[in-house]
């Protein structure tokens, strides 16, 4: 393998150099969050400041977003993950007609690019006189959360042996307590994960979301305008900085709990 | 009583399987499924040009009006952006997800895991923002162009017809730029997991008998990977196609698909003009599969 190894400087700097381009611009958002600048986006910055914090801090409207945007997330990823887990349940008990079509089914709202599936949900909407609202927002956010639960469960059902099942019936639990002690437990930690990965994608969606939203702004909606009309670029910088704290945490918490089950399983 | 409900089903397996897949399937099949053909019948629809109300029947006219030029244009513009972009992220994913895939071992390994993960589920709005700070007329990238002197470059390359315009953010070299950026993760992570299942004897093989390293790569690695490839490939296909955001804010003032549905749906109120443009993706994603599939590419999602 002496070849391989003599490629593997050039192969080197190019992987790094691709991780650098991958991670330095977001990066750059936590340096414009102490910016003093606030009427354009001068690099370097003149001075550092914290005062943009307390002003961001004191904005209802950012506030009413999150709010809603932390709403929308929650009740969407609980309706995914009960979809999500019944979905995997079922395809991964039995091989029967039209699994493959379940699959599909299931991914195809996020294979197909986020504004045919926001445009068809509106246009749903309209043609049914549903009122855009909160409901209709999480109506779509659901829809495409469903994927990622169904994801994480599949994989794990996929290594619950079922003979587990069978011997807790022979030991002579009801089916209640198979699914309470053996069943549960089990998934726990696959379903957490993929309840994480789905409240990080709810929360961080907009494409669909500006078609199912009526008057609402949810927090990525109100990143939007200020993107397309920039009118208060500090406060931005902050809330810019915050959304990548808050969709980093449970990300990397879903990592851990699925690599710490996978391998304490294969030890 | 409820013990013997779960005995029953436990001994019928098919009403179990279809009482599991009830809930779900009523709920895609209605919200989504019933969306997607709502958005079909739309588009075959067509809009009264003196009245400007939607007729209900059915009609190819809004299709015809897909072929003018203007509106070809835009597909057009579209389809060689997303290849453009998907070239771009498969060279610039590869070498990355190959370092992870055969050469990076132990915590080096978790790290280009989580490297390639990381701004996958990162979020999609802050990461255009930060380029628009980046591509700033008075943002990092000018500063450093200055600073080396080499202001004279960016502006010949700024001076191309076509893919140049003022300044980076208002020129396609900056949409494809951002774009290859918010996609280029769907690309890694199925490349890393295709070249992770290449058969460690298969390239020791090839270089006992005497291949290079070049040769190993061009006809052992890639071939096999070529599965991972398609699958990233069809990812980042996709979403660009669909992307309306990127280039309403980095870009010029011609149009994609996706600003072309978003507007015809929105202040001009011409749903069915926009239902057939968002028609175009599908049926592009529909052959891309369909090739993929052929290509035995489903195996690597």
């Amino acid at each position: 393998m002496r070849s391989e190894r003599k490629a593997s400087v050039l192969l080197k700097c190019a992987a790094v150099a691709g991780l650098l381009f991958l991670h330095l611009p977001i990066l750059l958002i936590f340096l414009y969050a102490f910016t003093t600048e606030d009427t354009s986006y001068v690099f370097p910055p003149p001075g550092l400041t914290l005062d943009w914090l307390a002003v961001t801090w004191n904005r209802p409207d950012v506030w009413q977003a999150l709010g809603l945007s932390l709403r929308v997330a929650s009740v969407s990823t609980v309706i995914a993950i009960v979809l999500g887990t019944l979905c995997a349940a079922a395809v991964s008990k039995a091989r029967f007609f039209g699994r493959e079509t379940i699959s599909l089914l299931v991914i195809l709202p996020i294979a197909l690019p986020g504004i045919i599936t926001g445009i068809s949900l509106r246009s749903a909407f309209n043609i049914l006189d549903i009122p855009f609202s909160t409901f209709t927002i999480i109506l779509g956010h659901a829809t495409f959360c469903v994927v990622v639960v169904y994801n994480n469960a599949i994989a794990r059902f996929r290594r619950l042996s079922g003979s587990l099942i069978e011997a807790s019936f022979d030991l002579g639990a009801t089916g209640f307590q198979t699914f309470r002690y053996i069943v549960l437990p089990n998934l726990a930690t696959a379903l957490l994960a993929g309840g994480m990965l789905a409240f990080a994608l709810s929360f961080d969606e907009v494409i669909v979301t500006t078609f199912t939203a009526g008057q609402q702004q949810t927090l990525p909606i109100w990143m939007l305008e200020e993107l397309v009309r920039p009118r208060q670029r500090p406060v931005t910088n902050v809330v810019a900085m915050v959304v990548v704290v808050v969709t980093f945490l449970p990300i990397l918490a879903a990592y851990y709990l699925t690599r710490e089950a996978s391998s304490s399983r294969s030890t | 009583m409820l013990a013997r409900l779960s005995d029953t089903l436990w001994r019928r397996p098919g009403l179990f399987i279809l009482l599991l897949l009830t809930p779900p399937l009523l709920w895609l099949g209605i919200i989504y499924v019933g969306s997607l053909f709502a958005l079909l019948l739309q588009s075959f629809f067509s809009i009264d040009e003196f009245s400007g109300l939607i007729r209900y029947e059915l009609t190819l006219k809004t299709y015809y009006e897909l072929l003018t030029p203007a509106n070809g244009d835009i597909i057009l513009r579209t389809i060689i952006m997303a290849c453009a972009v998907t070239a771009a992220a498969t060279l610039i994913a590869f070498p990355i997800a190959l370092y992870a895939a055969r050469h990076a071992r132990g915590r080096l390994k978790a790290f280009f895991y989580l490297g390639a993960m990381m701004p996958l589920w990162s979020s999609y709005l802050v990461k255009i923002y930060a380029w628009k700070l980046i591509l700033a007329k008075e943002g990092i990238i000018n500063w450093v162009v200055e600073g080396m002197g080499l202001a004279f470059v960016l502006n010949a390359i700024l001076a191309f017809p076509v893919i140049g315009g003022n300044s980076l953010s208002v020129s396609y070299i900056g949409t494809f730029i951002v774009l290859l950026y918010v996609w280029i993760p769907f690309m890694i992570l199925p490349l890393q997991a295709a070249l992770e299942r290449v058969p460690e004897p298969l390239l020791e093989a090839s270089d006992d008998l005497g291949a290079t390293a070049g040769q190993t790569l061009r006809h052992v690695t890639i071939p096999l990977a070529l599965p991972g490839m398609i699958a990233g490939s069809i990812f980042t296909f996709s979403l660009t196609m669909g992307d309306y955001i990127v280039p309403q804010i980095i870009g010029s003032s011609r149009r994609f698909i996706g600003q072309a549905v978003y507007a015809h749906q929105g202040t001009a109120g011409n749903i069915p003009l926009a239902a057939a443009f968002a028609v175009v993706p599908i049926v592009v994603m529909a052959f891309y599969l369909w090739y993929a599939r052929r290509r035995g590419a489903f195996d690597a999602l």
